[in-house]
């Protein structure tokens, strides 16, 4: 543009000038848009760096009365020693991890084979079997906290993997956004595999599938997250502190702890970290996929 | 969407009923009717048996607890009929609790709503290394609630605390965060706001970035600034999308729980306790299984409502 404006004929002069002056005052304006959007940031990273601060200084920097962002005695890494020393941050991640896996993977296929049926194939009591689906979006999760609790009692699950994973998978919102996206699979991409007497099944797996990979990410990722970060469940499902999971066992920390804030901020941070890393990794992924599922789903 | 849906349809049959299938059917063919109502419900049936068994029987097994004195310790099993409900309804603690939960979420979607919308108009503009300010703004809705309940603990600390010790500096008296009645409740806001706001940002990025440009270069030969055609193109465009974040803001927010729970548990002599605490507490702590059931679908009942209107305006604004 800068150029274009450079090699007018001098003629225009005038104008060139009358078109620059508008094109200051968007800097100026684009000078306090970045100082806010900055001053924004800075708050919003405050918290991350606090932490952080605080889980490098020695128990007694960290307790003194004095708020200081450089210690007075060094940083030190004894607060995340102590934490691995401890081994449950390990444990918790591990178990977060392999229940939020089984959680995601489950959920991915049992939503898109309901969906796939709902989109593609016309079989009697479909319209009932979607209105129940999408009316049971609204049924909020505590609801259920009470009659869940009492069931998995009577089948044994309480303090297992299975109660806190088997409740997870139902997320009607995303079979109605998966729907949605076969809904607009064109049908000729699969005639050719029907005229090929290919199965349903065959042509869900070999065609559908592999064309709705944007899809199936993002609902992954708004399972995984969800599950992750699960805390009510799985704190009323599981007391045994083999099993918990990392929010549920951040919260027992708190009160093991007491006043120890480096080792309560290094615990929060090394739970904090594996979805952080994801989200630098997988960052254009995300946004998409969090952005796809947020508003369609409801 | 509808034709669209019939007209998809009508090209599956002639496809699939098409003379040149080759492969030949194993005994004698059913009829494509009842082939597809077998299929189908094949596909749907492992969803299905999570659903019935996960969902719409705790659902329905609740609403039977909530009819009944049932308790965790096993006392009382009969049924009462509406007792439960009858006793909630005149339970000054469960109203308490109700209140704080409406409270809560008056005083939270308003921000969590308007801090998005700036942070993503900010953004709009056109800023360089765009990444790094999504990443500061959406990074903490990565977190769990415990995670941020620790930080915020933490940062609130009447003595030791980051917050109080920048209020003495610039010369404001210190707060007592988490202790006091009156501002608990605004603390627990601040750090949702921190917490959540994110995922409405990157909403309204999404819906902010799909506005055509033409409106805007329209604008700008017509000499409009940057706030006028914030006000007058960009905010109306986005009138559906506010309407779904304020919406769907309104229905998370009715359901905190979790950092109320973890930062003053319910508390100062509680003031902040949620109806979703309330549940809780009932229910495992007081063992009274029925009775919390009650008090559940009470709370169900307005997410209910909520929902309904949900419905209805967005009805409304697609028809």
């Amino acid at each position: 543009m800068a150029t274009q404006t450079l090699t007018r004929p001098a003629p225009h002069t005038a104008g060139a000038a009358a078109a620059r002056k508008p094109r200051r005052k968007i800097t100026a304006g684009k000078a306090a848009v970045t100082a806010v959007a900055a001053l924004l940031a800075v708050l919003w990273l405050v918290p991350f760096a606090w932490a952080t601060v605080t889980a490098f200084k020695s128990e007694t920097d960290a307790a003194a009365p004095k708020v200081s962002w450089i210690p007075p005695s060094g940083f030190t890494a004894d607060a995340f020693v102590k934490v691995f020393q401890d081994g449950n941050i390990p444990l918790w991640t591990w178990n977060s991890l392999y229940t939020s896996a089984a959680i995601t993977a489950i959920t991915l296929v049992i939503s898109a084979l309901v969906a796939y049926a709902l989109s593609r194939i016309d079989f009697r009591g479909k319209k009932v079997l979607m209105t129940v689906i999408i009316a049971s979006i609204i049924i909020p999760p505590p609801v259920l906290m009470i009659p869940l609790f009492y069931q998995m009692v009577a089948l044994h699950m309480i303090d297992t993997a299975w109660a806190v994973i088997l409740p997870q998978v139902i997320h009607p919102a995303m079979v109605f956004v998966l729907k949605k996206f076969f809904d607009q699979i064109p049908r000729e991409l699969e005639e050719a595999a029907v005229m090929d007497g290919a199965s349903r099944m065959r042509i869900f797996i070999q065609v559908i599938l592999p064309l709705s990979r944007p899809i199936l990410a993002a609902v992954a990722i708004f399972v995984f997250i969800s599950a992750w970060n699960n805390f009510l469940w799985p704190f009323i499902s599981t007391n045994d502190g083999s099993i918990l999971t990392l929010p549920v066992g951040l919260q027992t920390i708190k009160s093991a702890y007491g006043i120890q804030y480096a080792q309560n901020m290094a615990s929060a941070l090394l739970a904090a970290l594996p979805l952080i890393l994801v989200f630098l990794f997988f960052q254009r992924q995300i946004i998409k996929g969090v952005a796809t599922t947020g508003l369609a789903g409801t | 969407m509808s034709s669209l849906a019939t007209s998809s349809r009508s090209a599956e049959r002639t496809a699939s009923s098409s003379p040149t299938r080759t492969r030949p059917q194993p005994g004698p063919a059913p009829s494509r009717q009842a082939r597809d109502n077998l299929t189908g419900w094949g596909f749907a049936a492992p969803f299905l048996a999570f659903f019935l068994v996960f969902l719409v029987w705790p659902i329905l097994y609740g609403l039977f607890m909530s009819l009944t004195g049932k308790s965790l310790t096993g006392a009382n099993d009969n049924l009462i009929g509406l007792a439960n409900y009858a006793e909630a309804l005149a339970d000054a603690d469960m109203w308490r609790s109700l209140g704080n939960t409406l409270y809560f979420t008056v005083i939270s979607t308003v921000p969590l709503v308007i801090v998005a919308l700036i942070m993503a108009a900010l953004l709009n503009v056109g800023l360089p290394a765009q990444w790094l300010w999504r990443l500061s703004y959406f990074a903490p809705y990565l977190l769990a609630s415990t995670v941020v309940s620790l930080f915020f603990t933490w940062m609130y600390n009447p003595q030791l605390g980051l917050i109080n010790d920048s209020l003495a500096k610039i010369g404001l008296p210190k707060v007592a965060w988490l202790n006091d009645p009156n501002v608990a409740m605004w603390a627990i806001v601040i750090a949702t706001l921190w917490w959540t706001v994110g995922f409405n940002f990157l909403l309204y990025l999404a819906a902010m970035q799909n506005i055509p440009h033409q409106h805007y270069e329209a604008a700008s030969l017509d000499g409009a600034g940057a706030w006028r055609q914030f006000f007058s193109i960009t905010l109306p465009q986005l009138a559906p999308t506010t309407v779904m974040i304020v919406l769907l803001q309104i229905l998370a927010s009715l359901k905190i729980f979790d950092q109320v729970y973890q930062m003053t548990a319910g508390g100062p002599s509680g003031s902040t306790r949620p109806v979703v605490q309330y549940i809780f507490e009932t229910g495992f702590t007081g063992y009274r299984l029925g009775y919390s059931a009650a008090v559940s679908y009470i709370f169900f009942g307005l997410i209910v409502i909520v929902s309904v209107m949900q419905f209805v305006i967005t009805r409304r604004r697609s028809a």
